[in-house]
């Protein structure tokens, strides 16, 4: 595929499109909270704080407008998750969409699992374009006829229709996390699925509901011990019995599920150790990582925490093989940050379909990509300004002290609300889905 | 890494935090809280340091301090075995009592502390909120008791520097002493700062109940081992609510585990126990004592656990009205 792997300098990024309105005001429930290509890329879905799923499909590539590579435009809309109430603990629990995971298509159906802090569920997304007509005891308008009424019999038959998409809830797994669900992961098994909270991983099978197995737990019998989270976890692209799971301590643990029923016990443990120098009143939190992500190779792993992302070789434990440095201007900010909050939002990190390039989203909605060949970085910003159709994206840099150049931006002047969290890479093509606060922004490499 | 805040500051935002997220929506969230104790932690490592020195560096000019000053710059090893003197550290009963038993006390535990300190102040200034200020809490065993039963009398800063507003710059203190502390009223959401201004009897009252969250201060302390029931957060509120305990989202799916052990721990949990977080609370307790925990672990496995114990006492009751605040979570 053209563009594909290109190496960072020969890649120039357009935008494609926005999603989202311009609102001054952006209304919380429209904050989008995930987003995740299907294993095709043709669905690109996102959920958001108000615990809606949008599903946008891509265009059939059209040969007589050749420069416009499919687009996405939407498909399905529906509400996954509804505010609930936890009596017994007093507790509001919330709507938003923690995380989408796209199940591979083996059907005409596509299949997703979305989650909330508390309950998963498993949505059937389905198109109808034909529906019966022609019922003996009900009329067009479903009321039921008087049955004296009936003379003649006739057998219904399928009439096409405008295509509807609907979306069912077929699963709904509940009442098995006592902390926020963080993660769900759908096995390459394809019939059983993980979802993580703080403390704890369950296992489950997509047909039942009612059972799940609980492969890590980590809470200590006297919650006073408690020194370290679930903050991720994943399984294996290839392996159904290899799993890693991230902590608040910045180390991952790989567990194999053959080994024993209850994995505490890892098969292997990755840190680094700690860069004493550095060493700060926030050194657990920015050590704390907020997204782990097997490669599609499944040889490596990216963790990404507050100011860095790294990569891992599954064979090498005591410390990665790269480190990217995100935004390292932000260190002697750390004390401003811990008082706004902005140090505890929880980045997220992706690979590219061949495994060449990662990214990941910074302040001022900036992103960051790492070509891992080349080691060349690029700063690129989701704005309405950049948005005309196929307007190439300029890198930005960000001025870290003495003199500011023309097109630079200083640390101080950086807007620490717009802040991309969420991004998605399409699994084959350049095609990167950007979560700017309520907005989508959908980019593509230049068509040449 | 420079930090406009001082410690104190950080302390009573990482205090605001944890106090907000009682009533955020979606409940209290585990991993930002813990975060944030971390955070305190630091913070309250930082303040006791600057304590100390400050500590040594009035040693320094008081008379009355002249038999501690002989003791050498750079301390032998710790002892293996706690000193007698740290044993002394008394559970006073009351106030006059407290006073004078406690400045004692303090003085001696005072004196066996100030020499670490000695020895610690350049990498304390240069990394206050190391984990591994190990010399910190260990004793050394050399320290002679010295002037230690002077008790209250000597009006000495070293009491200050456990009980920073009580029983020290009380008649005598220093004009500059600015013991400050700073206590959040979970009555009226304010985080206010107080100067030498909270009860001596506070602090101590703490030492023995450091465990406890509620505000029972009259209730005996815990025997160590002994379920605490008023304790929220206890093993069986969690179970109670992740067995099978409908989230009150009415969805399907009865309870799958055990019923009849849930029923039974639900039920002695809701005769004790109005709602509240059992997160929140367990972090309390890391305060209280987790931070024992938290501290011991990082040190050297050699660290007596005695010693663990009676410092974080000591921390805590220097602390004073701010684990009573916390505590009353």
């Amino acid at each position: 595929l053209a563009g594909f792997g290109n190496l960072m300098q020969d890649v120039l990024w357009c935008f494609s499109q926005v999603k989202g309105t311009i609102d001054i005001g952006v209304a919380e429930a429209d904050i989008i909270s995930t987003v995740e290509f299907n294993h095709t890329g043709e669905l690109l879905a996102t959920g958001d704080k108000g615990g809606r799923v949008v599903i946008f499909q891509r265009e059939q590539e059209s040969k007589n407008q050749p420069h416009r590579r499919g687009e996405y435009n939407v498909y399905s809309t529906f509400q996954s998750h509804e505010p609930e109430f936890d009596y017994l603990k007093s507790l509001e629990i919330e709507e938003k969409i923690n995380k989408i995971r796209w199940l591979p298509q083996q059907n005409a159906a596509y299949f997703l699992l979305s989650t909330n802090d508390k309950t998963v569920k498993l949505w059937k997304v389905s198109e109808r374009d034909k529906r019966p007509e022609g019922y003996n005891l009900k009329d067009e308008d479903g009321r039921l006829r008087d049955p004296s009424m009936i003379t003649v019999l006739r057998v219904p038959v399928l009439r096409p229709m405008d295509l509807m998409v609907e979306a069912t809830p077929r699963r709904v797994f509940a009442n098995a996390h006592t902390y926020h669900i963080n993660s769900i992961s759908v096995n390459s098994d394809y019939e059983t699925y993980m979802s993580a909270d703080d403390l704890r991983i369950n296992l489950w099978n997509f047909e039942i509901t009612n059972q799940s197995f609980n492969i890590v737990d980590i809470k200590p019998a006297n919650m006073e011990e408690l020194t370290e989270v679930i903050t991720a976890a994943e399984f294996h692209p290839h392996h159904c019995n290899t799993f890693v799971y991230s902590s608040s301590k910045g180390t991952i643990r790989l567990c194999d599920m053959r080994t024993s029923a209850l994995c505490d016990r890892h098969a292997k443990f990755f840190e680094e150790p700690e860069d004493p120098s550095n060493r700060s009143f926030f050194s657990e939190i920015i050590s704390s990582i907020s997204d782990v992500k097997f490669s599609h190779s499944g040889r490596y792993i990216m963790t990404r925490d507050y100011l860095t992302v790294k990569v891992w070789d599954l064979n090498m434990e005591n410390r990665p093989i790269e480190t990217y440095q995100v935004h390292d201007y932000l260190r002697s900010k750390l004390c401003s940050l811990y008082e706004n909050d902005c140090i505890f939002d929880k980045f997220e990190c992706v690979w590219n379909g061949s495994d060449s390039v990662i990214m990941t989203g910074s302040y001022n909605n900036f992103f960051r990509m790492f070509d891992r060949n080349t080691k060349r970085d690029v700063t690129l910003e989701a704005s309405r300004e950049n948005s005309k159709p196929r307007a190439i994206l300029k890198p930005r840099k960000v001025c870290v002290g003495g003199k500011r150049r023309k097109d630079e931006i200083s640390v101080d002047s950086l807007d620490f609300s717009k802040k991309i969290l969420h991004t998605a890479w399409h699994p084959s093509e350049n095609i990167i889905a950007v979560a700017a606060t309520n907005n989508l922004y959908i980019f593509q490499d230049k068509v040449n | 890494m420079e930090c406009t805040l001082d410690a104190q500051s950080l302390i009573s935002i990482s205090l605001r935090k944890i106090h907000s997220s009682r009533t955020q929506r979606g409940g209290i969230k585990l991993h930002k809280n813990l975060l944030v104790s971390y955070v305190l932690r630091n913070a309250r490592q930082l303040y006791l340091s600057e304590r100390y020195a400050e500590l040594y560096r009035r040693q320094q000019h008081y008379p009355d301090g002249a038999p501690l000053l002989a003791m050498p710059a750079c301390p032998p090893p710790p002892a293996a075995a706690a000193p007698p003197e740290l044993a002394v550290l008394p559970l006073p009963t009351d106030t006059q009592d407290r006073e004078a038993r406690s400045c004692g006390a303090v003085r001696s535990g005072a004196e066996l502390l100030e020499v670490p300190v000695c020895a610690v102040p350049p990498e304390l200034q240069r990394a206050p909120c190391r984990d591994s200020s190990p010399g910190f809490y260990r004793a050394t065993g050399s320290a002679g008791p010295g002037g230690g039963g002077g008790g209250g009398g000597g009006a000495g800063a070293a009491p200050g520097l456990l009980y920073p507003a009580g029983c020290d710059f009380g008649s005598g203190g220093a004009p500059h002493c600015s013991s400050r502390t700073t206590v959040l009223d979970l009555d009226t959401h304010v985080v206010t700062t107080v100067e030498n201004g909270y009860l001596h009897q506070d602090c101590c009252s703490q030492c023995p109940c450091c465990c406890q969250p509620a505000p029972g201060l009259a209730s005996p302390p815990p025997t160590p081992g002994t379920k605490r029931k008023y304790y929220p957060g206890q093993e069986e509120e969690e179970e109670g609510v992740e067995e099978g305990e409908p989230g009150g989202g009415g969805v399907a799916g009865g309870p799958p585990f055990a019923p009849c052990t849930k029923r039974a721990r639900f039920e002695e949990y809701s005769t004790e126990h109005p709602q509240d977080s059992s997160n929140i609370s367990n972090l309390i307790s890391i305060f209280g004592s987790g931070f024992t925990g938290l501290v011991s672990r990082q040190q050297a496995d050699s660290e007596q656990p005695l010693n663990g114990q009676l410092c974080s006492k000591q921390a805590l009751a220097s602390l004073g009205a701010w684990t009573r605040a916390i505590v009353a979570f």
